[in-house]
């Protein structure tokens, strides 16, 4: 039985990881020719960092993922305080409603915020496809996780923390910056973390709501597969994920950080 | 103290979701008072807290400080701090910064908030506890920080809500000395939120007792002891006896079928009244000699005294007694008219003051459901 489940999970994250072992490891290969081992090679990541056309669209991703992650941490943070001071049945609501982009496939929302955008520009002449777009879309779909990020965190606090701020002569907005922010910064930076990494790696919603001025670095890599695929894309995913995967790992490091200090405290 | 009333509520009333919590509530404060806000929960007392606080606006009335309507003013703008459930220290700040945070919001000079800080650390007793961080603090150190960073304010009311719930017994009694001496000492009044009757008692210099939104009696802790003014306020007080009476005339009382001499007048010739008797006072003695004579269902020692559960004719009275009276043994008891304490029927009339369902276990159930009931409340 034993053997037998690790088979199964010897299968399972064959299955899962090795085509991006596979990716990896044609990254560093030698030869333009995807069957056969030419020697290990930098050449494709130095190719890679020469490629005016993928380092324009990384620099644009990277500028799209700090504004997007910014603007939806101060959002989703405000958002999550908002809600959370909503007494019962209102609360459940709006966390229903929080969550359905998260559950609602990229596709529909990325073609329905296209469709918005080409209407408001038809009628306006404002947001036409490109930069602006682009980040409006990626703050969109990562507030909901840092609301979701922050919610738990105000849930720890002692509900009567910001009140005693006020008690002792603090006004409502010094109050939430001295006392509320400082507890339930964890999650805000974790929010944070997420809506970055989100942002970064996300391909379907910015296909369909970037211009031609403006191509985040997944969709590049998906246009030059049109035409004969260059190992320069293997070394491009490979970094793609690398950061990916050490953002992923970081967030749930600082979860697991913070669950043992509950714990403590406890 | 004196008669100068600091804080006033004319006819308050509150509903969260169209629930009733206070119900017309009339109560005024004296400067340098100990007040107690005592009852059960939901009984509405941390609501009469925090609108004195400004944490709640009433729908109906107005609140006086000094003689000023402050309904409208926030509570930052107001001279009155508070002591949380479970204290609501900052845990991203040190002892020092949380006793000093009133003061740096208020922008006091540096060497003002130092000085402040070291005399209220001394005054709580954690001299040298500047610099330890509030999460990994005990409960009743916490507690003693929370004093200390409320009245570093230098407030003129200070407002206490439940804030001995969360420690052991032991500690609990040691505080409720530390803050009566400390309110004495600043000469300010206290307002205290609790529901345990002792430590209303011990510490107030006035109790007022809630039911349900609405204050059943105000008073000293003796009066509120001594003289009820209806089942409630005797049940929750202490251990009462509570029978069903016919005042005949002033200073004469009918129950049992029979009549007692007491002290108490001004009720309607053969007004039916509620009688109430405390289980300290009966004194047992032989079945002859006895105004009334019972068997002992049941016996608990309680330490100091045996809690004696007696049948009177079908209806069980608690006595406390010294002397161990086993189960099963016929008694007689003595009423003396100091013993007897008659009431004016209410609407509490018969629904206390009825042992005959006692029982230890059954006690103690009903704390722990309240205790419960207290942390949910709390959530």
């Amino acid at each position: 039985m034993k053997t037998l489940s690790r088979i199964y999970n010897f299968l399972i994250f064959g299955f899962l990881y090795a085509p991006i072992v596979v990716l990896i490891a044609y990254s560093f290969n030698d030869s333009k020719n995807r069957v056969e081992w030419g020697g290990f090679t930098f050449d494709w990541y130095k190719e890679l960092f020469n490629n005016e056309l993928i380092i324009d669209s990384l620099w644009l991703t990277l500028q799209i993922a700090v504004l997007a992650a910014v603007v939806a941490t101060v959002i989703g943070t405000m958002a999550a305080v908002g809600i959370y001071s909503m007494n019962g049945r209102l609360k459940t609501l709006m966390m229903g409603i929080n969550n359905i982009p998260m559950v609602n496939p990229e596709i529909v929302t990325g073609i329905s915020m296209m469709l918005m955008f080409v209407a408001i520009y038809r009628a306006t002449g404002l947001l036409q496809p490109g930069f602006a777009t682009l980040l409006i879309s990626h703050i969109t779909f990562c507030i909901p996780y840092v609301v979701l990020q922050v919610m738990p965190k105000l849930r720890q606090m002692n509900r009567h923390t910001y009140e005693a701020a006020l008690d002792l002569g603090c006004r409502p907005f010094p109050a939430f910056f001295k006392v509320v922010l400082p507890e339930i910064m964890p999650g805000v930076i974790t929010g944070a973390m997420m809506a970055f990494t989100m942002s970064l790696d996300d391909f379907v919603i910015s296909y369909f709501n970037s211009g031609a001025s403006a191509q985040n670095l997944s969709v590049t890599i998906y246009s030059m597969t049109k035409k004969p695929v260059t190992p320069e894309i293997n070394a491009l995913s490979t970094l793609l994920f690398g950061t990916v995967l050490i953002l992923l790992v970081a967030v749930n490091v600082r979860q697991v950080r913070d669950l043992n200090k509950q714990k403590e405290r406890r | 103290m004196n008669e100068n009333k600091i804080i006033e509520l004319k006819d308050i009333a509150v509903s969260f979701d169209g629930e009733p919590v206070l119900k017309h509530l009339d109560l005024s404060i004296s400067d340098g008072e100990f007040v107690t806000l005592l009852g059960p929960s939901g009984c509405g007392k941390t609501t009469t807290l925090r609108i004195i606080a400004g944490f709640i606006t009433p729908d109906h009335g107005d609140v006086f400080f000094d003689g000023k309507r402050v309904n409208d003013v926030p509570p930052y703008k107001r001279t009155v701090n508070t002591i949380f459930q479970r204290y609501a220290l900052f845990p991203h700040l040190n002892v020092y910064e949380n006793v000093a945070f009133g003061m740096r919001v208020q922008k006091k000079s540096k060497q003002e908030i130092d000085e402040t800080v070291t005399r209220m650390l001394q005054l709580v007793n954690l001299k040298g506890f500047e610099k330890r961080s509030v999460a990994k603090l005990s409960g009743g150190q916490q507690q003693r920080v929370a004093i200390a960073r409320a009245l570093a304010n230098n407030p003129r009311v200070l407002l206490l809500d439940e804030p001995l719930a969360a420690l052991d017994l032991k500690l609990r009694k040691d505080m409720q000395t530390e803050l009566k001496n400390i309110q004495k000492s600043l000469g300010i009044s206290f307002i205290y939120v609790t529901h345990d009757q002792e430590e209303a008692l011990s510490m107030s210099d006035t109790v007022v007792v809630m039911d349900d939104g609405v204050i059943q009696q105000i008073g000293t802790p003796q009066d509120i002891y001594n003289e009820p003014q209806n089942a409630f306020v005797a049940d929750f007080i202490g251990e009462s006896n509570i029978l069903d009476g016919v005042m005949l005339e002033d200073y004469l009382v009918e129950f049992f079928g029979r009549k007692f001499s007491c002290l108490d007048a001004g009720f309607d010739k053969n007004e039916p009244v509620d009688v109430v008797i405390r289980p300290e006072d009966i004194d047992i003695v032989e079945p002859v000699k006895g105004h009334l004579t019972g068997t002992v269902t049941n016996v608990t020692f309680k330490g100091v005294h045996y809690d004696t559960i007696v049948d009177f004719k079908g209806f069980k009275w608690l006595i406390q007694t010294t002397d161990f009276y086993p189960e099963g043994s016929v008694i007689g008891i003595v009423l003396n008219p100091e013993d007897i304490h008659v009431m004016k029927k209410s609407a509490y009339s018969g629904m206390f003051g009825d042992y005959s369902s006692y029982s230890e276990e059954f006690d103690e159930l009903g704390d722990a459901v309240a205790a419960a009931e207290a942390e949910e409340a709390e959530e």
